[in-house]
């Protein structure tokens, strides 16, 4: 008789009707929201601030290079010796005095420089006023040497390389940031769902373990078929709730953003705007909605789907045969070593590796493995991978999948009637052959 | 009368250890079948081969006729001694999912139940969750959910641990109605007195083996020990006590009476006929108590387990 049904809809609606399951569900995405806006709205605070520079400036190189913007105002000083506009710059609360002396010729101006303040200034402060001044000085040094500025301002010529696959798919940089968003995003929610839901599997096994209602069970179903049942239910209790976190975060993202007026667009949106009011940008503009079409979209869902289930079935089912082979769940930690190293390891490839290759011999080894190749493979598909390489990367994937089934079940009939001590890992051997 | 179950040579090992050696038992159609023995001697493998959790290494197991299968699931109903319900779960739902996991339908299920609920006097409990039930009362529920499919076979493990004397009483009776209704009743219990009172048939395992098995009233046969319980008044005890002491072995024996008699336990000699010492005995005073001393459960199962 196949019960899986009955099983994974028991499994589904005890986790969906679970008190704690459906505070998270509701809770998580305000606890987000609420921490997102906190931290915008502080951000927003600290930008609000005006800050204001004083400058002395005896050489007389450099004094129309300060103009004011909305955030930082000048305060340009005439005529005054440093020691009354140290005193001045105090009194009116700037964030410092920028001191350029009188040089002995514009190439000592460079060792004339000195900023004055009661804190250290920030480094973007700092960096901000050295590029100004080089600038300011190399132009005015050309100008001695004979040089046509404006000439030289003419002639300089921006360069954008087009890229282009041999089979004429064209790429640009953008799209880069496009593709390592894409797969960082399809990698990392991999990752956090084994983690939540391989989690939920495995109390759940521990918890009809403790309730002694597994061998009731058992006469009448077969592990494996409990064992999937519990694996499917959860992890469609698992995509329920991540849905609702969607909708729910999307709403009320959208909602905060309109009721404090906080600027929660990510930079690539603010550059869209950016871009349709200055024509100049509206090329790249036209690069990024074009990225997004040239990703491998067909490929990466796809893709995304089966290493997905794949790779979150592997887990799941290591996470279950655990469950079953403890009593409790502080017994757990001794075996979770072995589950959590090879799945950290394969985001920081992912992250590391992968984004400066993708298709580096590193970053190709990890996406063959089994236990990393889910989250590597999700990471790389979208700068392109060949089918043969995502083929038989699957199919290692599924064999690996079928072969930690047959041994999680293994695991999971023996250790789900064993009670009382802690199994070794040289016991949870032995079982395999019972 | 045919049997239900026949279990054949069964053998299984967990690593060096063997749980069962050849063991074979046979259980009649409608009756109640004891399955004895001390702790870890190997009956709840037995019973786990039975209900198709663990598969012997060798031997068979044939069900009315059938070698064992997964379609007879839906056959046995089994009461494990570690039972447990789902702590969150209500009450009728989880009963509801546990027969429909024997295989009846869900509209099926819900009759049956209500009839059961109704039946225990639990028919309030229903949307109650196991978590804020007794354990008793969550026993009554794992009982329902066990006989609730009709099964040929019922595989009791400690059935009556946790009830109070009442509701053991009440268990007790329903065991024996569904046995008169047609069902078979395999018991494991380590508490004699409930042996005594149901079984019909007795097998006892021990270290493994199978060591003893049979009719009850054959094994009790077997383990007489033709001895008898006499309570005597007469005038001079002792004359008596020395007179008998030349023909039979006698012992003081201990029991109550109302008078002050003399009690003894008195062994016939083979070939003796009780009726014979009962007429000697009845010369000599006035008889307030002759009984044959019948091995209990306990004493057979005491002895024969030291015996081996």
């Amino acid at each position: 008789m196949n019960h899986l049904p009955l099983i994974i809809k028991r499994e589904y609606l005890t986790k969906v009707k679970n008190k704690s399951f459906i505070v998270m569900t509701i809770l998580s995405p305000l606890i987000m929201i609420a921490l997102i806006s906190v931290v915008a709205y502080l951000s927003q605070l600290n930008n609000d601030k005006v800050r204001v520079i004083t400058v002395l400036d005896e050489s007389g190189f450099v004094q129309d290079v300060f103009e004011n913007t909305e955030r930082t105002k000048y305060h340009v000083l005439e005529n005054m010796s440093l020691t009354d506009a140290k005193k001045l710059a105090e009194e009116t609360g700037s964030v410092g005095l920028l001191h350029v002396a009188t040089p002995n010729s514009i190439d000592d101006v460079s060792n004339h420089i000195k900023f004055y303040s009661e804190e250290s200034p920030s480094l973007s402060l700092i960096s901000d006023l050295e590029t100004k001044l080089e600038h300011k000085l190399t132009d005015v040094k050309l100008q001695e040497n004979g040089v046509d500025v404006a000439m030289i301002n003419a002639s300089k010529i921006h360069v954008n390389i087009g890229q282009e696959s041999f089979a004429g798919e064209k790429t640009s940089k953008i799209d880069s940031v496009m593709k390592l968003a894409f797969g960082g995003a399809a990698g990392y929610l991999l990752f956090m769902f084994i983690i939540i839901y391989g989690n939920m599997i495995m109390r759940s096994v521990i918890e009809e373990k403790t309730s002694r209602i597994i061998e009731v069970i058992i006469s009448s179903v077969k592990p494996i078929q409990l064992m999937l049942g519990k694996i499917i239910g959860t992890s469609l209790a698992g995509i329920t709730q991540f849905v609702i976190w969607l909708i729910i975060g999307g709403v009320l993202l959208s909602l905060v953003s309109i009721i404090f007026g906080v600027n929660l667009q990510t930079p690539q949106q603010d550059m869209m705007e950016q871009a349709m009011a200055n024509p100049e940008l509206n090329m790249q503009v036209q690069d990024l909605i074009n990225a997004f079409f040239y990703l491998p979209l067909a490929n990466l869902i796809i893709a995304f789907l089966l290493f997905f289930i794949g790779g979150y079935l592997l887990y799941s089912s290591l996470y279950a045969a655990i469950g079953a082979a403890v009593d409790n769940e502080t017994d757990t930690q001794q075996f979770m070593l072995p589950i959590i190293m090879p799945l950290v390891l394969a985001v920081y490839i992912g992250i590391f590796t992968v984004v400066e290759d993708p298709h580096g011999t590193v970053s190709v080894v990890f996406s063959f493995i089994p236990l990393t190749s889910p989250v590597v493979m999700l990471m790389r598909i979208p700068f392109g991978v060949p089918l043969w390489q995502q083929l038989v990367s699957l199919l290692i994937l599924i064999a690996t999948f079928m072969f930690t089934v047959w041994f999680a079940a293994k695991i999971y009939r023996v250790g789900i009637l064993m009670y009382g001590k802690k199994p070794t890992y040289k016991e949870l051997m032995k079982w395999i052959k019972y | 009368m045919s049997n239900l179950l026949e279990v054949n040579q069964v053998s299984k090992s967990f690593g060096d250890f063997k749980a069962l050696n050849n063991a074979s038992i046979s259980v009649p159609k409608g009756s109640i079948f004891g399955l004895l023995g001390p702790n870890g001697a190997g009956k709840t493998t037995l019973i786990r081969i039975i209900n198709q959790i663990t598969m012997p290494d060798t031997g068979t197991v044939h069900l009315d006729g059938d070698l064992l299968n997964g379609s007879h699931i839906k056959d046995i109903g089994y009461l494990p001694e570690e039972r447990g319900l789902y702590k969150s779960m209500k009450v009728g739902e989880q009963a509801l999912y546990l027969a429909q996991l024997k295989g009846l339908s869900k509209a099926e299920a819900k009759t049956r139940l209500k009839y059961w609920f109704e039946r225990l006097e639990i028919g309030d409990w229903w949307n109650k969750k196991i978590q804020e039930l007794s354990k008793g009362m969550a026993q009554k529920i794992q009982f329902i959910v066990t006989v609730l499919h009709e099964p040929k076979l019922l595989i009791f493990d400690e059935p009556f641990s946790g009830f109070d004397p009442i509701n053991a009483n009440l268990i007790k009776d329903e065991i024996l109605r569904l046995r008169e209704n047609g069902a078979t009743v395999i018991f494991s219990t380590h508490r004699m007195e409930s042996v005594e009172e149901l079984c019909d048939d007795i097998a006892l395992i021990h270290k493994s083996n199978k060591i003893l098995d049979g009719k009850l009233i054959d094994i009790k046969r077997q383990y007489k020990i033709n001895t008898f319980e006499v309570g005597i008044k007469t005038a001079n005890s002792d004359a008596l006590r020395t007179e008998l002491l030349q023909k039979f072995d006698v012992s003081l024996a201990n029991f109550r009476t109302l008078e002050d008699d003399l009690k003894l336990n008195i062994k016939l000699n083979a070939g003796d006929s009780p009726n014979d010492l009962l007429s000697f005995l009845t010369a000599k005073g006035e008889v307030s108590h002759f009984v044959e001393l019948i091995p209990s459960v306990n004493d057979i199962f005491i002895q024969t387990v030291k015996n081996n």
